[in-house]
C-alpha cells in the first residue's frame, strides 16, 4: 500500500492505495471529478522528492504528495 | 538555517540575533529582506500552511549554493495567522563582499516565491480563502492531469 496526501488548500483526506506506479494513481485520481483543477496545477512528490515523470515505480510504504500552487512570504 | 514560527515574526529580535550570531564570522555584508503584510482588499491578515519536509530540502539546496560562494542564508517564516502590518517572512544573506549577497538575495527570494511549499490564505470576513490568483504552480506541475 502507498499513502497519498493532498497538501495545503486541497480539501481531501489521505488515501491508502494498492498501486505499482504513478500512472495508476493518475488514472484513479482522474475519476474524482472534484480533483480536476488540482491535478492540472499540482506538483507531485514521492517520499518528499519532486518527480518530473509518471514513470516512477512505487513500493509498499511510499508516500506520495500533491503540492498545489504556492505563495510563501 | 531555517526557522519556522507560529504567528507573526518578532522582526527586531530575529534580525538582532542573526546579526550577533555572525558578528565575528568575517562577513562583510548582511542583507536582510523582510516581508510585511499590507492592508489591501479589506483583508485582516494572511494565513500560511507549510509542508516542512520539502521546504527543508529546498532550503538545504540553496544553502549549498550559498556555501559554494562563501555565503550563508538564513530564513524565517510564519505558520498560521499573521495580521496586517505584521511580518511573515525574513530572508538574509551573509557574504564576504556585498555583490554576492545582493545578487543572491534576489535569486533566492524569487525561487522561494516559485518553489517553496507554502500556501497563503487571505483572512477576510472571518474566512480563510486560498490565494490561488497570487500563487505559482511549482515547475513540473500537472503530471497527474495528463490523460492515461
Amino acid at each position: 500500500m502507498v499513502r497519498v496526501e493532498f497538501l495545503g488548500p486541497i480539501q481531501k483526506e489521505p488515501l491508502e492505495l494498492d498501486i505499482k506506479n504513478l500512472n495508476e494513481l493518475a488514472a484513479i485520481l482522474q475519476e474524482d471529478k472534484n480533483l480536476g483543477q488540482w491535478l492540472q496545477n499540482s506538483a507531485v512528490a514521492v517520499n518528499d522528492s519532486l518527480v518530473s515523470s509518471l514513470d516512477v515505480a512505487l513500493k509498499d510504504g511510499d508516500k506520495i504528495s500533491l503540492l498545489p500552487p504556492v505563495c510563501g512570504g | 538555517m531555517l526557522y519556522l514560527y507560529d504567528g507573526a515574526l518578532d522582526v527586531p529580535t530575529i534580525l538582532k540575533e542573526w546579526y550577533e550570531a555572525e558578528a565575528t564570522s568575517n562577513y562583510g555584508a548582511y542583507i536582510p529582506f523582510v516581508g510585511t503584510v499590507r492592508s489591501e482588499d479589506e483583508i485582516s491578515g494572511l494565513s500560511f500552511d507549510i509542508y516542512e519536509p520539502i521546504l527543508k530540502k529546498w532550503f538545504q539546496s540553496w544553502q549549498e549554493k550559498a556555501h559554494a560562494k562563501g555565503a550563508l542564508i538564513k530564513m524565517a517564516h510564519s505558520r498560521g495567522d499573521v495580521m496586517v502590518h505584521e511580518s511573515s517572512y525574513i530572508a538574509a544573506v551573509f557574504s564576504p563582499k556585498r555583490r554576492v549577497a545582493l545578487e543572491f538575495i534576489d535569486e533566492f527570494v524569487e525561487d522561494f516565491k516559485a518553489s517553496a511549499p507554502i500556501w497563503k490564505y487571505d483572512l477576510k470576513d472571518n474566512e480563510r480563502v486560498y490565494a490561488l490568483d497570487r500563487s505559482t504552480a511549482i515547475h513540473g506541475s500537472g503530471l497527474l492531469g495528463v490523460a492515461q
